[in-house]
């Protein structure tokens, strides 16, 4: 089983993030759990959402405490939240920045695996607003191959409708453009 | 062909309420139960099923409008939790005792103060003796079945009561995971049109609910008692179709791992599941514990939970409510009274776990195991033990 915490800010679908790739981590005939950080959540405060994905049936309704994977869906996190918090040996988190890794690590002191994405300025330009949660879902897959781009990209289309196409083509291109080191 | 989705939990509710052709919703909305009724509202704004929404003033005008709907003769449903279910309070006694079977799901959540939305069985459990039919759901596919089998049990004549399906806020109300749907059909079969023995209808008066004066009002709390204890025949051949039309078999008591179990945890609701990897995770260390699951807890499934428990040397009953100046825990004191005086009983002891959203993880359920089997030995001075509360 993998567990993935999402750190977004309210109202950054960090949510709808973590539904996409439950679902289509359920369409592919395997198992998921996807659910919020249950409490009074405020738009643009610090929120988190939460993932398992497993071969078999999932049986606990315990918190995630230690994550296989980090996604930080906005870049000013890091610097408030402690995003490698409880992060298992050999995990991975992996950060929407626009700077690079030796930076990244100097500033938010992270000496985890990393994968970076510039996410903001793809989802500028495919989406035309600076949402990130389904361009980051591209790093996802990039990064740790859990769920296949196909149900993924499914996913958005039932989620979204018609503009699934935006999104897929920005998930697509994170997909291209994330970094892994380390 | 059923389908298997990844959906929430709440979304999923709603799909099955709606699947059982419900006619009557009146619903006020609270955290955590909200996205049930805003969906329901949702599937009858679109005219994907053909009800009555009623956007009542409040739960107290909810479970009033439930009642009338009810009596009338309609498939009734409604929704609610903790503060809400508390409004509702002066209602809920009414339909039971009327034998007006109206569907209710309840996303468990604790009551002030302090304030919480987050998720215990406190509401539930001060509404105990409300005189309806209560089960608890362990995940999200229980969630829809036991909505599903609610309706067939509580609309039977021979039952003619109220019901109320559990499932833990948050922890269930909120989660997506795989359920699988069953399709129209197949639920169609297992619920026939509602057809009272008796409605309301201008052309025909009746008056139901009368003054219970002192020489009937004995008599009409002692049969609605008889209704409630008779009704677990039909919970138990209402789940059998189930299995027999959806392939899922559901029992009063669910047992996990107790063959030779010395000591048996005992779980309601979706802290089962957890409680079943931290017994999973003791029987590895070579610990002699199993678990025990109410999945009904009214009528109190007495005889199954004997025939089960007995073979144990201790249970670990788990309430998640603390009834302050109580002997113990509603759940705990209920087990305590089962096996009083019987020869060669378990020893019964009480922990409380899980107030207002604390996690109840793998190591809490081992603390409670090692407790039990531990208090078997040396007795504690009280009857009841809150586990994980914070010294500092």
């Amino acid at each position: 089983m993998k567990e993935i915490r999402i750190h977004g800010r309210g109202g950054q679908g960090g949510v709808t993030s973590a539904e996409l790739v439950a679902t289509a981590v359920i369409d592919e005939k395997k198992y998921a759990q996807a659910f919020p950080s249950f409490g009074p959540e405020r738009r643009g405060a610090p929120v988190m959402a939460f993932v398992r994905v497993s071969d078999s049936r999932i049986r606990t309704r315990e918190k995630v405490y230690h994550p296989d994977i980090v996604v930080v869906l906005d870049p000013s996190l890091p610097a408030l939240v402690k995003v490698s918090e409880g992060l298992k040996d050999g995990g991975i988190v992996i950060l929407n920045t626009h700077m690079d890794e030796s930076t990244v690590r100097k500033t938010f002191n992270l000496d985890c695996r990393l994968a970076l994405v510039d996410a903001n300025v793809i989802a500028r330009e495919v989406l035309g607003l600076p949402i990130t949660n389904t361009t980051m879902l591209g790093a996802l897959v990039k990064a740790t191959g859990i769920v296949g781009m196909e149900a993924l990209e499914d996913a958005l289309d039932r989620r979204f409708g018609r503009l699934s196409a935006k999104n897929k083509a920005a998930l697509k291109r994170a997909f291209a453009e994330t970094q892994i080191t380390g | 062909m059923a389908k298997r989705v990844g959906i929430e939990v709440s979304i999923a509710v709603s799909e099955a309420v709606k699947l059982a052709r419900a006619e009557v919703i009146p619903a006020y909305p609270i955290t955590p139960q909200t996205h049930i009724v805003e969906h329901l509202s949702e599937i009858i704004a679109n005219g994907d099923l053909d009800a009555e929404f009623i956007p009542v003033e409040s739960e107290h005008a909810a479970m009033s409008c439930c009642c009338g709907s009810a009596a009338a003769g309609a498939r009734t449903f409604t929704s609610s939790s903790s503060q809400g279910l508390s409004l509702m309070s002066e209602i809920l006694y009414i339909p039971s005792t009327m034998r007006l079977p109206i569907v209710m799901v309840l996303a468990n959540r604790a009551l002030s103060a302090p304030i919480s939305i987050w998720n215990d069985h406190q509401d539930v459990m001060v509404q105990r003796d409300i005189g309806w039919i209560q089960t608890f759901a362990e995940n999200g596919q229980e969630a829809v079945d036991l909505t599903l089998h609610a309706f067939r049990v509580a609309e039977d004549r021979r039952v003619s009561l109220p019901m109320i399906v559990n499932i833990d806020g948050f922890t269930l109300s909120h989660m997506i995971e795989p359920i699988e749907l069953p399709d129209q059909e197949e639920v169609d079969k297992y619920l026939p049109p509602f057809k009272p023995r008796r409605r309301l209808d201008p052309r025909k008066p009746i008056t139901m609910g009368p003054v219970g004066i002192p020489e009937v009002y004995t008599e009409a709390k002692v049969a609605h008692d008889q209704a409630l204890k008779a009704s677990r025949k039909i919970i138990l051949k209402a789940w059998q179709e189930f299995a027999d039309i959806f392939g899922r078999q559901y029992n009063p008591v669910e047992e996990y791992r107790t063959e030779d179990a010395e000591i048996m945890l005992v779980t309601m609701g979706s802290i089962s599941e957890t409680a079943m990897t931290a017994v999973d995770k003791m029987r590895d260390e070579g610990k002699k514990v199993g678990l025990l699951k109410l999945r009904l807890w009214r009528p109190f499934p007495s005889l199954e939970f004997r025939r089960i428990a007995k073979s144990a040397k201790v249970l670990g009953v788990i309430d998640r409510c603390l009834p302050p100046g109580a002997v113990c825990g509603p759940v705990g004191e209920e087990i305590r009274s089962l096996f009083y005086k019987v020869p060669g009983a378990p020893k019964v002891f009480n922990f409380i776990a899980g107030l207002g959203g604390r996690d109840v993880t793998v190591e809490r359920f081992e603390e409670m195991a090692d407790k039990a089997a531990a208090y078997a030995k040396k007795r504690p001075k009280e009857l009841y033990e809150v586990i994980g509360v914070r010294e500092k």
